[in-house]
């Protein structure tokens, strides 16, 4: 087809501003699923994604559409992941389009990641396509969500659609705007190939399936490709685009298409997102901008609760990771927890959906230490080091000075909670960068945050202090000097390595405070007192103890029946089995989950 | 071991009406059932008869054997006499519940051999018996004690119950107070306890009972004002003075030989631990098809650890180690639980106290490493 009747683009909303469900119409709509196929939000498949209505992985659609002027087009909707973990993905599946519908829900109004992500389309040079959604709502203020699109992103919108995608109306005006507003595809087709990968999945028949978005020239099956980062090359085996419930094979790609790659690709590894591909016949000299290594923001170390687990835990990672190349894994050993891996995420989202699929697809029972991000270390030495696990922190009488990895915040909410706001930034060590009135009763609150402050609950946090009014967003800013120190964690005087953490010197004694408080109440009482201590060097700041209990229960040995004695001492080993024995206090599983909350 | 006799226990699966805390096997009483089940009783025993097994325990336990007409249980007595070598000494006691029994009745068990007799007291408060579900006033019990007593049972135990609910520490006391008044020498205080399956086994009771540290201090104080009265522990539970231990219950924690006759009563003879199922119709019609081996070859460690702790003589360390016992690890725990004043360890004996008692089996689970 030809490039002028092509329109590449995707969908770009806040959470629960109705992004799926209009994807789900223009579905419909473009007849590109047969109504018994469809499913509700059929883009985001994963159980998680519905649940917790999000996107996760970036996905792509070609869509048939006739237009009123007769003319036959073919739509590339890609829909993106919307959350700041994800912002390189994000900017990935941008770049591989040429327009974005920004949807806005006309009773919400802008949200800090609307905000985010409507820039980052804006810095891609996307044509940026307005739409107000829900305006069946009874709350609905479409001309308010139009006047802050206006206002706060400088675009025109008096002219956006006004749509329910829950129940259907005026979908068939956006289809025919994305004609009209969003460019075709302008891609030389003589040109050598050029392609981004904005995804990449792991197929267990045909290897690693690559989804490409054509920039210059063509492909057919039989090329071999080479992936310019990575230097990898691949013979194509199947070439083709992305219907709604399958993949269509089709032989060719040209320039300004959207479609996949199978080429035999065993390791997702080789084929990183926002990688550039061409072909060994006819190869292009020059890569596309933008690509970056991903590295992970935030370290956690994952065990599995039951110690002859590991090798399932280690199973479960390696294929996860063979559709995630963002996520890192290596063994590590615990004194405490026994073997497992230190796992880098691209941030806190990211690190509960890992841990939640291990739960839920591997059946795994975990236990997760407290995240933890990348510290910068210079020692007396003049060397340099980067600790992402508290156990490795240096003694301080070697270190020279300490950074930590800084990250600019926007948060978006009713004024009336500024004050809330800007308390809890306060606490956790925020810098005031600004504040902006977004309209008369809504502000724009800026700040600079140590990354280490965000990664454990501030966004519930914020949350909580906001009735859940206020939205927040974020990117990495480089490192700051600060004044941080090792806290550890003593249970009846011995060192739980686990449970040891970076904090800021400030915050140290509150934080070992509420520790040991967690502790407390989460650890049984047992035979013995325990005293549980929080440390920093040799130094107890906060002590709470768990007094040892006074009765277990008694079974009688009546009538010479000693089983139901036994079978007492089997229940009890039986409860062992869930706890953690270190040294000689046992410990449950919840308490080592219980510290990652401190704040409720 | 082989020099020590054995005892035998009979289970009268009868009562009156089924207390709502007792999980022990027990059926309402039907007489004609009654007797089938004696005749039944009185064969199983004679099988053994011709192996010359030597006996100084018989105890009827129950239920309530006392639900039965006395001569039913005279009748069984002299079936095992007739199917045992019985000592001219040997201990025969019966459980009794305070009102089931009056003179002739008492008369006629002291009579035929039984020489010592157990009373389900639990209180000397009435409105903790009510709530026990108990059929006597303590009055009553008194009575049936004093009667016991001058009909010539010189061996009387009663049972005491701790943590009732309703009770205080000063009816705690007071219980004792009143049962150290009666011609007893031998006390069973135990803390009561929610079983599974049994009417107590619900919200409101669970509620209702106290928690365990109230329980723990009743139990402290019942062990110190029983001692202070002259009743002796001996075991978690029991108490006696001037020595008058139950025999038969010692062969339980001695690892003793011992065989059970009727359903759900347990055995360990021959170095097996066996037992006839919870099936009263089952028995009466062939006690054998009733028959279930708990353990073959129970693990000798682990039975003696866990049952020697049960008494205030201990565990002695070297039949310990003798056993196969980790001895680094027990001295070090002893260290322990000594400093944490739970036990005492002296001459290679390792004892619990009272305190120690309450957390015998956390205390056992860390000797034996389980």
């Amino acid at each position: 087809m030809n490039q002028e009747n092509i329109r590449n683009f995707c969908i770009i909303a806040h959470i629960d501003h109705g992004k799926s469900t209009l994807a789900d119409r223009i579905l419909e709509l473009t007849s590109t699923v047969a109504l018994r196929d469809m499913e509700q939000q059929l883009l985001d498949n994963m159980d998680i994604e519905r649940e917790r209505g999000i996107t996760i992985k970036a996905r792509a659609v070609r869509l048939k559409y006739t237009a009123d002027n007769g003319e036959n087009y073919i739509f590339n909707l890609i829909d993106t992941p919307g959350h700041v973990d994800f912002n390189y993905e994000v900017s990935r599946s941008l770049a591989a389009c040429e327009g974005a519908i920004l949807v806005v829900d006309a009773s919400q109004g802008i949200e800090a990641q609307t905000l985010a992500n409507t820039y980052l389309a804006i810095e891609h040079d996307l044509e940026v396509m307005p739409v107000v959604n829900k305006i069946d709502l009874p709350s609905a203020d479409p001309e308010r969500a139009c006047n802050e699109i206006e206002n706060i992103i400088g675009i025109p919108a008096m002219d956006a659609p006004r749509i329910s995608a829950k129940v259907g109306t005026n979908i068939k005006e956006v289809l025919e705007r994305v004609i009209t507003d969003i460019p075709a595809p302008k891609g030389e087709e003589n040109a050598p190939f050029k392609a981004l990968i904005f995804d990449s999945y792991y197929d267990q028949y045909k290897g690693v399936i690559i989804y490409v978005r054509v920039k210059e020239g063509s492909i057919k099956v039989g090329d071999t490709i080479k992936l310019m980062a990575t230097g990898a090359q691949f013979q194509t085996v199947e070439i083709g685009y992305m219907g709604a419930t399958e993949l269509v094979p089709v032989g060719e790609l040209k320039a300004g298409e959207v479609g996949y790659i199978a080429a035999s690709i065993k390791y997702i590894g080789d084929t990183q997102v926002g990688d550039t591909v061409t072909t060994i016949e006819n190869p292009c000299v020059e890569a596309l901008p933008g690509y970056k290594q991903v590295n992970p923001m935030v370290y956690s170390g994952i065990y599995p609760a039951d110690g002859a687990k590991y090798q399932d835990l280690r199973d479960a990672l390696e294929k996860l990771a063979l559709n995630d190349a963002s996520l890192s894994f290596e063994p590590e050993t615990s004194i405490a927890l026994g073997f497992g891996f230190r796992c880098g995420f691209l941030g806190l989202l990211h690190m509960e959906i890992i841990q939640e699929r291990l739960e839920r697809e591997y059946n795994l029972d975990l236990i997760t230490t407290a995240p933890s991000v990348i510290y910068k270390v210079t020692l007396t030495s003049g060397e340099t080091l980067y600790i992402d696990n508290p156990t490795n922190y240096p003694d301080p009488a070697l270190i020279a000075s300490a950074e930590e990895p800084m990250v600019e915040a926007h948060i978006l909410a009713p004024s009336d909670y500024v004050g809330n706001i800007m308390e809890l930034c306060q606490q956790r060590r925020g810098f005031f960068r600004d504040m902006k009135y977004i309209e008369a009763n809504r502000v724009d609150l800026h700040y600079d945050l140590p990354l280490n402050e965000i990664v454990y609950d501030f966004f519930d946090a914020l949350k909580s202090r906001t009735k859940g009014y206020a939205s927040f967003d974020y990117e990495l800013k480089g490192y700051a000097k600060s004044k941080l120190v090792k806290l550890d964690i003593l249970l009846n005087g011995e060192m739980v390595d686990a449970l040891s953490f970076i904090v800021h010197a400030d915050n140290a004694y509150s934080r070992g405070r509420r520790m040991v408080e967690k502790l407390k109440e989460n650890i049984p009482r047992q035979m013995f007192e325990i005293p549980v201590q929080a440390a920093i060097g040799g130094k107890i700041i906060a002590r709470e103890t768990v007094k040892a209990y006074r009765k277990d229960v008694l079974a009688k040995c009546y009538g010479g029946d000693i089983t139901r004695k036994k079978k007492l001492l089997e229940k009890q080993k039986e409860g062992k089995k869930r706890m953690r024995q270190l040294g000689s206090v046992e410990v449950p599983q919840e308490a080592f989950m219980s510290v990652l909350k401190l704040d409720e | 071991m082989t020099m020590n006799k054995s005892g035998i226990y009979i289970h009268i699966p009868f009562c009156l009406r089924k207390c709502p805390y007792c999980d022990f096997y027990s059926l309402s009483l039907n007489e004609s059932c009654a007797e089938d089940y004696v005749n039944a009783l009185v064969s199983h025993i004679g099988s053994y008869k011709g192996k010359s097994i030597s006996v100084d325990s018989v105890y009827f336990g129950g239920g309530t054997p006392t639900s039965l007409p006395a001569k039913l249980l005279v009748r069984v007595l002299d079936a095992v006499n007739d199917a045992f070598c019985v000592d001219d000494d040997c201990e025969i006691t019966v459980e009794a519940n305070p009102c089931t029994v009056d003179y002739e009745y008492l008369h006629e068990l002291r009579n035929a051999g039984f020489n010592r007799i157990s009373f389900g007291v639990q209180s000397a408060c009435d409105n903790e018996l009510e709530a026990l579900g108990r059929l006597h006033s303590f009055d009553e019990a008194k009575n049936a004690v004093l009667t016991a007593r001058s009909t010539g049972f010189e061996n009387i135990s009663c049972d005491l119950m701790i943590g009732v609910i309703g009770q205080t520490q000063d009816s705690l006391c007071k219980s004792i107070d009143e049962l150290v008044k009666l011609p007893i020498n031998h006390i069973s205080a135990y803390m009561l306890k929610i079983e599974e399956g049994t009417p107590y086994d619900c919200d409101a009771v669970r509620k209702a009972l106290f928690d365990d540290d109230v329980q723990a201090d009743m139990y402290l104080l019942a062990v110190a004002e029983l001692e202070r009265k002259g009743f002796v522990q001996y075991e978690i539970s029991n108490f006696c003075k001037g020595g008058k231990r139950s025999r038969h219950n010692m062969k339980y924690w001695k690892l003793d030989d011992y065989i059970g006759f009727g359903p759900s009563a347990h055995s360990f003879f021959g170095g097996k631990r066996f037992f006839y199922s919870r099936d009263l119709e089952g028995y009466i019609k062939d006690p054998l098809s009733t028959l279930e081996i708990e353990d073959e070859n129970p693990d000798k460690l682990i039975e003696y650890t866990m049952l020697s702790l049960r008494l205030c003589d201990g565990l002695d360390v070297g039949h310990f180690k003798k056993l196969g016992g980790d001895v680094s690890r027990l001295e070090k725990l002893a260290s322990d639980l000594c400093f944490s004043k739970l036990a005492t360890y002296n001459e290679g004996i390792l004892r619990l106290t009272p305190n120690g008692f309450l957390v015998s089996n956390s205390v056992i689970s860390r000797v034996l490493n389980i």
